[in-house]
């Protein structure tokens, strides 16, 4: 387990290496060097996984250096292995990987290849850190790299502007959650006295009694940081413009793992939810409106990936809704499930998309099943498991939370009825999708382009989304609350009917976009529905609603100062000078008799000033 | 003649300084080149006057020798001087010192 | 009755400065000068330095004032340029400078008033000058030479100039 620092080191080695060799080494170079630091860290992953359950699933501290030395406040960069950070690093490194490997054949042709994996191994750096951060200053540091790196992987195809604009409506508006982790951070310093995490933990529970306003605070800050990170309420609006960046970049970033960065943080400070419930219950409200909000959002999309990203945001909503509910371990297995099968989504959407040659509009795709098997193959497994299907991973998952959401005190059939709603459409907006893309009238001619290094990935993926929920997710009993998922039998007639809603779906979503008899295109195309049609598309008018209120504001009263009253000062200062310089050299002549007369005048004047002062 | 006349310094000193203006109110106000170098004669030469006069004071040859170092200077200026005089009638085909003012700006 | 001679002497010196800086014809200035440093000269001997008063009377006016001559011949700065000299000698340019000195001489009168002293009645003859030149002011004379040689050498080269001009001009 001492190899543990390798695990984010080869990431930090294999950025240092592209980005001092920017450009020059050849392609094959590249992706070894790209794709090959992580799928080492991901074998690391497993033997420091194997060493960990052999000790006894034991907490590990491995601890580097000592970052500052200012005052008492002494943090140092700690990596901390337990049940919670190893599924977490496995995700990343594993998934991660999986994704190099995809891209290495997704972007070749890119004339920023090399571009492309200097930021992707940097960003899951920041990743490993922050999931591996023994103190809340190193996640904070991983938090700030993987922003950062969100914001160079969306706009990476920077000659079009409006992918530069997507980039930094994303920076900006996860920057909002950001300083609101940021004051928590503060306040929670200052009340605790330590950063480091397991003090942090141990220290609320001794200092705050239940339902102290102090706690309540610092853990709404810190769910404000992390709805920003993960694109829930009310900061969602940048995760459908993120699509602008390549389909890797949303597989890994905007699916599997930076946007479960905010779940990885609660479910961490788990204790500071437990002492406030009504943070906790604040939790569960955002995931759950936001889940609600985005399945819609998705039914009536049609750009493919804006489906896969309303879609990504609608589960973390779960993920968030079940550590609302109190299902910790519940909301870490779907956060591993759903990395599965979303990467594995977003991969098949980009194989497909490199086949009809870029081509992101799903009315112009049809009739591409036979042409392209194996992202047909792994869009259904992908969506099935989505959908949580029976016997798929995200069946385990996702009916875990629900059926725990019925024994939420307030209101738990309320609650399991808004997700099972929110499910039937998940079913309804997956079908649409499979339909539309690959059955009926072919629109435009596929191409099929991808190796071997794009179809392997998309089949480990498609196995991990079928089998990957069997073995459920013993590792993080020791560290969450709730005991681990095999604590939580369910028994009685809800399981049957939480199985079946997906079923139904299913069967309404092949009626209605399958068939020809059933199908309602005329209804959803008639001018009375198309106000909540355009209501639903643009995201529940947030998007509107923020242009309307925040940012045009803030650009009329930019407008005011557009010619820099502080600037103002300086460039007085200029003219100024200006002034004076001209001023001094007219007094150069250049006659002799001048010169004379003014060494005389002041001869007179010295010797006044002599005589006057003695 | 071994004798002197015992003159009291303060008077001299005026008498230094009074010829000393009139020079330099001759440089301020002339503007031919050549009455400029005439005005700056004048002023060296109070100058050497009062040398003289303090050397006198104190009944030693110092003052007279220091006179003798300005008159070697004086002629030296004045050599140059009228040299450069002659040069500027040759270019500019005037002696106005006012329009020698390249140096300006 | 010698005191009455330095008081005559010290006048014409003053008056004669005077009317060198008016003049209008640089002949006249120049005669004018002659005698004010002639009035100097006199000034000298009645102060007991005979040395002095040779010089000046020698080189002062009798080569410099003469170097003088020659450059006004040459430029033929006689009753012609008279007239120019005239229109730039205009009453309004006198006032400022008069102005000035006459401000400084005050101050100079203010500082030189109430010194006791008078000179020695004693004269300094030249062979006390010449003891002191050949001894503590050895160097001083060796580096007033090298001074005249090297204003020789620049006479050289402006004349030189001068005269090619010249004969470039006329042929």
């Amino acid at each position: 387990m001492d190899l543990l620092w390798l695990i984010p080191a080869l990431p930090l080695t294999g950025f240092l290496i592209l980005l001092v060799t920017e450009g020059r080494l050849p392609n094959v170079m590249v992706a070894v060097v790209g794709a090959g630091t992580i799928g080492l860290a991901a074998l690391i992953t497993l033997l420091v996984g194997v060493a960990y359950a052999d000790a006894g699933s034991e907490p590990y501290s491995q601890i580097l250096w000592q970052w500052m030395a200012v005052g008492d406040f002494t943090p140092s960069i700690t990596l901390y292995l337990d049940g919670l950070s190893l599924v977490m690093t496995g995700v990343i490194t594993g998934v991660g990987f999986l994704i190099h490997l995809y891209a290495t054949g997704y972007m070749a042709g890119d004339a920023g290849y090399s571009r492309f994996f200097t930021y992707m191994n940097l960003f899951v750096f920041a990743m490993l850190m922050l999931v591996l951060g023994d103190n809340l200053l190193v996640l904070y540091l991983g938090w700030e790299g993987v922003g950062l790196c969100s914001y160079l992987l969306i706009g990476f195809y920077h000659d079009d502007l409006a992918n530069g604009y997507a980039a930094r409506k994303a920076f900006v508006v996860t920057r909002v959650g950001d300083t609101a982790m940021a004051i928590g951070l503060f306040l929670l310093y200052r009340e605790l006295g330590t950063l480091e995490i397991q003090a942090v933990l141990t220290g609320a529970q001794a200092s705050w009694e239940s339902g102290s306003p102090m706690c309540t605070l610092i853990a709404l800050l810190l769910l404000g940081g992390a709805v920003g990170k993960s694109a829930q309420l009310p900061l969602q609006t940048w995760l459908p413009d993120a699509m602008a960046g390549p389909t890797p970049v949303s597989a890994l970033i905007h699916a599997a793992t930076m946007v479960t960065a905010g779940v990885y943080l609660i479910a961490r400070m788990h204790d500071l939810y437990l002492i406030s419930a009504d943070a906790q219950f604040a939790v569960a409200m955002v995931g759950l409106a936001t889940l609600f909000i985005a399945s819609f959002t998705a039914l009536v999309q049609t750009d493919i990936k804006r489906i896969l990203a309303y879609s990504t945001m609608s589960q973390i909503g779960y993920m968030f809704f079940a550590l609302g509910v109190g299902a910790w371990s519940a909301a870490i297995f779907h956060l591993m499930t759903h990395a599965f099968f979303k990467a594995l989504l977003f991969l098949a959407a980009g194989s497909v998309i490199l086949a009809v040659h870029h081509e992101q509009d799903i009315s112009r795709m049809g009739g591409l099943w036979r042409r392209l098997p194996v992202p047909f193959a792994s869009m259904v497994i992908g969506s099935a498991a989505l959908a949580a299907l029976p016997f798929t991973s995200g069946y385990y998952s996702k009916d875990l939370i629900l059926l725990t959401s019925l024994d939420h005190p307030a209101g738990g059939v309320l609650l399991w009825g808004v997700a099972a709603i929110a499910a039937f459409l998940t079913v309804l907006y997956s079908s649409r999708l499979i339909f539309r893309v690959f059955f009926g009238e072919m629109v435009t001619q596929p191409e099929d382009r991808s190796g071997l290094n794009m179809n392997l990935p998309l089949i480990v993926l498609a196995v991990a989304s079928v089998a990957g929920g069997w073995f459920g997710l013993s590792a993080v009993a020791g560290v969450l609350p709730d005991g681990g998922i095999d604590a939580h039998e369910h028994q009685g007639v809800m399981v049957w009917v939480t199985a079946a809603v997906p079923l139904v779906g299913l069967l309404v979503g092949c009626l209605v976009f399958g068939t020809r008899r059933f199908a309602i295109t005329r209804f959803t195309r008639s001018p009375a529905v198309a106000p909540l049609r355009k209501f639903w598309f643009g995201g529940w008018g947030f998007d509107a609603f923020y242009q309307r209120v925040l940012i045009d504001p803030f650009v009329a009263i930019a407008q005011l100062n557009k010619n820099d009253a502080v600037d103002a000062i300086f460039r007085g200062i200029v003219v100024v000078a200006g002034g004076l310089n001209t001023m001094f050299a007219s007094s150069q002549t250049g006659k002799l008799r001048w010169y004379a007369a003014n060494m005389a005048l002041g001869l007179a004047t010295v010797v006044l000033i002599a005589v006057v002062l003695t | 003649m071994m004798t002197a006349t015992a003159i009291p310094l303060e008077h001299l000193l005026i008498v230094a300084s009074l010829l000393f203006l009139i020079g330099l109110t001759g440089v301020l106000i002339r503007r031919n080149v050549l009455f400029l170098l005439m005005s700056l004669e004048i002023m060296l030469n109070a100058c050497g006057l009062a040398f003289v006069a303090a050397g006198a004071r104190w009944t030693q040859a110092d003052g007279q020798i220091m006179y003798m170092l300005v008159l070697a200077v004086a002629a030296a200026e004045v050599t140059i001087g009228l040299g450069l005089i002659l040069q500027l009638q040759r270019r500019y085909r005037h002696l106005d010192i006012d329009a020698a003012s390249e140096l300006s700006g | 009755m010698e005191l009455v001679l330095f008081y005559i002497a010290a006048t014409v010196s003053v008056i004669t400065t005077t009317l060198v800086i008016s003049r209008t014809n640089a002949t006249h200035a120049l005669i004018y000068l002659i005698v004010s440093l002639l009035s100097i000269a006199v000034i000298f001997f009645l102060l007991g330095a005979p040395f002095a008063a040779a010089l000046e009377i020698l080189i002062y006016a009798g080569a410099i004032m003469v170097l003088f001559l020659f450059v006004v011949m040459m430029l033929n700065l006689g009753p012609a340029a008279a007239g120019q000299e005239a229109r730039w000698l205009s009453p309004g340019t006198w006032i400022g400078p008069t102005i000035l000195t006459f401000i400084l001489f005050l101050e100079m009168l203010y500082v030189l008033t109430g010194m006791p002293e008078v000179t020695s009645a004693i004269a300094v003859p030249p062979k006390a000058v010449g003891e002191k030149l050949f001894g503590p002011y050895l160097l001083a004379v060796e580096l007033s030479s090298i001074l005249l040689l090297a204003a020789l050498v620049g006479a050289y080269h402006f004349g030189r100039r001068y005269m090619r001009a010249r004969r470039e001009d006329s042929s």
